[in-house]
């Protein structure tokens, strides 16, 4: 089998070949590295490459099959993990300054999870540093391109996750989401993002950004392996008090059947979109009807004020969970002359300038005399959130909205910190209700251009909103590829 | 008029008691004092990036003993964090409880007044790290390095805040004492203060007699001894009046109390005060304790110390003296009151167990270890002998540090090897044959009434035994022979 072969299959198809023996996971894994570094240069997702201890796992999966012991449901299947999650040995950076060089002594639980599955780690991942941007460019060592269109960002801020899987260097990778950083980058990319229901996957050796809101979830390109991976990462942790003790999700066959499905589509999220995101979305309903769904608008009012509650939640909390970055006991430290000049030094020259933003923002949000009206009153928005799609799923089985008002922009074309954050605008809302939603390529723009479709559903929805978004892969006639491989480069 | 006449002293104390839980508030690392530094430490008590808390469930459960035999409302509480920047603390904010405390609206008694101190809360926290600044000043400010342990890091206290009930240094130092009987009582904290198990902070504000508003207030940090805590409130207030005397104004700060000069200094004025910018931690959920485990914590909690100070005193009778309510808070704080019950039966006078527990025994076990188990079969079976007069009560105290020190030696056997055998009465006899013969005025005079000479033959007899005399049989053998030649 040639390495083409490898890199454009599924996770379902290469744990199935590695666990049946019709290829070895050292041959798979290969593949990918050889991908990686044909084009990794091009793209540029990755912080950290881990292509030795890859190969030495990929063999211990191979000699694991050869002694007949049981593999797992990821057997021999690379995955990428943004550079957020903790790994025993492995430098973790989130793509900032302040970390460089810190090697955690502990291993996050989804990594755990996965490695027991037979997953392979391949690399660490860029993202926006501390996971606050929606391009990858505030990462403090490189921004990463899009692979579909390299003059594009992917997104953010699991940037690099969601490039390395449209540019194959694995079939599946792991962000996290706090307001839409794996599903606005999937939408970007082309490919498939999962944000679980709030508590479903184990947050322990996750960097937190904001505490309340932040999931793991998958990356892939189909629907059925980020099901699968979901399965693989999810159920209770110990070790993460926010982790919910019985839930857990089961992946099950997807046959993408929608008949007789009641599915809303969200009033407020179609104002601002982009004339081909509409289009697409438009198409999207008319396909979902096709196949029996039964698809109305339905207004979530509160689903508005989302953007604001959210820009005094999330950096509230950053402004808390960043504290710690303080040059004392790991990463990076410039010596003052005294205690709190080495903090401002540390801070001051460890930190990018959207980190310090959001710092600034959160402290003002919880000072005295501030707290009230800033981070109290973003509170209840939230409440008035999560209840007005509680109403909305009262009728409506799952709801829908574009993932993203735009395609992939050019690097630099949002300057302005404002019309950057409006590229959350549609999903900022599921993380303050803490509801499960996706992002699953549905068609391109005029340039060919990636456009995502959200789907959103209830707490613990997660199998009717991988049916929805079963049904979207299937009518779509839309596989995006890479640059390289669309100009024969 | 002096300045005490003139001003009112006012005090609020809020005081922190470590838990002694097998492990940490929200990990599973080792709650040890005394251990190598940086040794019972792991990513979570580190706060390294990723890590998550999780609550210690014991940890709750004493908070919540603690509430009770505070006779506090326990409620639905939540955690927040209190966020500012110390190298001791590796979050850079503190897990506590603020506006949601697991405990509200208790008191206590004091033993000796009888007042009733308010307390307002009392709540859950993780303990910081333990900073040591190496240079002259011994502060963070001017040291030339410092250096953390982080053993202490996430070590459960639980914060206990009182009114601002009470008038003096000694008063508080009463119900600092109290309350250390109480909490060692519901077995939630060991009460050490020279471990640092319990400290307290005083806040200390003065006003005019006559006046009713309440003078601005100044908080001393850390106070680890109850000696430290009456000198620097005493200080404190003598310090605000003399502010005031002058017609100054005292300026609302933290104070540092030094022991070696008995003065406090600023610390940070209210203008250099935190603004902690707290908000409920999102990494843990709020705690809901049933209405069943209220009740059980209830039920479990034994018998607290002002009911058990209640039937010493019974036992003692009349009304007990300062000094005496002082010893029965020792024998309570040591557990020695079922001792001293227990000698009843075996009829061992109260206030003699009573003397010899809080004088004797209690101050010999404050410097064993922990683990360390009372003999109390053994006491009693001391104290049981010198009541009847087997041994000198200079004996039974020697005998008692004896036993104290080793639980597991044969107190008769160690008695006669210490030789406090009692004199056979032929011996005795023959002693006492001998101080009469050898001054026979002396004895004349004892005989026709002059009782006080007793004391002279007893010194006498125990010169001549080398101490080993009981003077109470000495005694009671003169008074025989007395009687028989009056009779």
């Amino acid at each position: 089998m040639s390495d083409h072969q490898f890199v454009e299959m599924s996770a379902v198809q290469i744990a199935a070949g590695v666990r049946s023996g019709a290829f070895s996971a050292v041959e798979v894994v290969s593949a990918h590295l050889s991908q990686i570094a044909n084009h990794e240069g091009e793209v540029r997702s990755f912080v950290t490459q881990m292509g030795d201890r890859a190969l030495a796992g990929a063999k211990a999966v191979d000699e694991k099959r050869a002694r007949g012991e049981e593999l797992g449901a990821l057997a021999g299947v690379p995955v990428a993990l943004k550079d957020n999650m903790a790994y025993r040995g492995v430098e973790t950076t989130c793509s900032s300054k302040i970390l460089k060089g810190w090697i955690p002594p502990y291993t996050a639980t989804v990594i755990e999870r996965l490695e027991s599955a037979g997953a392979i780690a391949i690399g660490k991942t860029n993202l926006d540093e501390f996971a606050m941007g929606s391009s990858t460019e505030n990462s403090a060592f490189s921004p990463t391109r899009n692979p579909i269109d390299l003059s594009r960002v992917p997104g953010g801020s699991s940037g690099g996750s969601a490039a390395s899987v449209a540019a194959r260097f694995a079939p599946i990778a792991i962000g996290s989401d706090t307001g839409g950083s794996i599903r606005q980058p999937a939408s970007l990319c082309g490919i498939v993002g999962v944000k679980p229901t709030y508590g479903l996957v184990s947050r322990y050796g996750l960097i937190a950004f904001a505490s309340s809101l932040d999931q793991i979830g998958p990356f892939a390109r189909s629907v059925e392996d980020s099901s699968l991976v979901l399965d693989v990462i999810s159920g209770h942790d110990d070790r993460d008090s926010t982790s919910l003790s019985s839930k857990s999700y089961s992946h099950q066959p997807l046959n993408g059947e929608v008949k007789g499905l009641r599915i809303g589509v969200i009033t407020e999220m179609l104002d601002g979109l982009s004339p081909d995101v509409e289009r697409a979305l438009n198409q999207a309903i008319e396909s979902l009807r096709a196949l029996g769904a039964i698809v109305e608008e339905v207004s979530v009012p509160a689903a508005k004020f989302g953007l604001t509650a959210y820009y005094l939640i999330a950096p509230a909390e950053a402004s808390s969970n960043l504290a710690r970055f303080d040059g004392v006991r790991y990463g990076v430290r410039v010596e003052g002359k005294d205690m709190n000049e080495t903090y401002e030094l540390t801070r001051g020259q460890g930190f990018g300038p959207e980190v310090k933003r959001r710092i600034m923002l959160g402290t003002y949000a919880l000072s005295a005399g501030y707290y009230d009206a800033l981070y109290g009153k973003a509170q209840k928005v939230r409440t008035l959130i999560a209840n007005d799609f509680d109403a909305a799923y009262g009728r409506f089985d799952a709801l829908i909205s574009a993932t993203s008002p735009t395609v992939a922009f050019e690097f630099d074309s949002k300057s302005d910190p404002l019309s950057m954050y409006m590229s959350d605008v549609c999903t900022i809302p599921s993380n303050l209700a803490g509801h499960p939603a996706m992002s699953v390529p549905f068609a391109g723009d005029e340039d060919g251009l990636p456009i995502g479709i959200q789907v959103l559903a209830p707490s613990f929805g997660e199998g009717v909103m991988f049916k929805v978004a079963a049904a979207l892969e299937a009518a779509a006639d839309y596989r995006p590829v890479p640059q390289w491989a669309s100009t024969g480069k | 008029m002096s300045l005490k006449d003139k001003y009112l002293i006012t005090v609020g104390l809020e005081v922190h008691t470590e838990l002694r839980t097998k492990t940490k508030l929200f990990c599973g690392c080792a709650n040890q004092f005394g251990a190598e530094p940086n040794t019972n430490i792991c990513p979570v008590c580190l706060g390294l990036p990723g890590s998550l808390p999780v609550v210690n469930r014991k940890a709750v459960e004493y908070a919540m003993r603690i509430g009770t035999a505070l006779n506090c409302e326990i409620k639905h509480s939540v955690f927040h964090r209190k966020n500012y920047f110390y190298p001791d603390m590796p979050k850079d904010y503190q897990v506590t409880q603020y506006d949601e405390p697991t405990c509200i609206n208790g008191y206590i008694e004091l033993p000796i007044t009888g007042k009733i101190v308010n307390i307002v809360r009392a709540h859950i926290e993780e303990d910081t790290g333990k900073s040591t600044h190496i240079g002259t000043s011994g502060r963070i400010t001017g040291a030339d390095y410092s250096l953390v342990d982080y053993n202490r890091s996430g070590i459960p206290l639980v914060e206990i805040v009182s009114a601002p009930d009470m008038v003096s240094g000694e008063e508080a130092r009463e119900y600092v004492s109290e309350l250390r009987s109480i909490l060692v009582a519901t077995g939630a904290t060991d009460g050490k203060m020279e471990e640092g198990s319990l400290r307290v902070d005083a806040n200390v504000s003065v006003r005019q007699v006559g006046t009713d508003e309440l003078g601005t207030r100044c908080e001393i940090k850390n106070l680890n001894s109850l000696r430290s805590l009456v000198r620097a409130i005493t200080y404190e207030a003598r310090r605000q009046m003399e502010i005031v005397e002058e017609g100054g104004k005292v300026t609302q700060e933290t104070r540092h109390w030094n022991e070696d000069l008995g003065r406090t200094s600023s610390l940070r004025s209210k203008e250099e005060a935190y603004d902690y910018r707290y908000f409920p931690e999102p990494d843990l959920s709020p705690l809901d304790p049933t209405t069943e485990e209220i009740e059980a914590i209830k039920a479990n909690l034994g018998t607290l110390p002002p009911k058990r100070r209640a039937t010493l005193v019974e036992l003692i009778g009349g009304t007990p003296t300062k000094s005496e309510i002082e010893q029965i808070q020792t024998a309570i704080n040591f557990g020695l009151d079922e001792l001293i019950l227990a000698g009843i039966d075996r009829k061992v006078p109260a206030k003699l167990s009573l003397a010899r527990c809080a004088n004797e025994v209690a101050g010999l076990i404050t410097n064993l270890d922990s683990s360390y188990v009372v003999p109390s079969h053994k006491i009693l079976e001391v104290l049981v002998k010198e009541s009847i007069g087997e041994l000198t009560p200079t004996q039974s105290k020697t005998v008692l540090a004896r036993v104290v020190e080793d639980g597991g030696v044969d107190v008769s056997a160690l008695i006669a090897e210490l030789g406090f055998v009692a004199a056979s009465s032929g011996e005795m006899d023959q002693l006492v044959d001998e101080i009469i013969s050898e001054s026979p005025s002396e004895w004349e005079r004892y005989v026709s009434g002059e009782d006080q000479l007793a004391g002279f033959f007893i010194g006498k007899a125990m010169k001549k035994s080398g101490g080993k005399a009981n003077g109470k049989l000495v005694s009671k053998s003169l008074n025989d022979r007395r009687s028989q030649l009056q009779g």
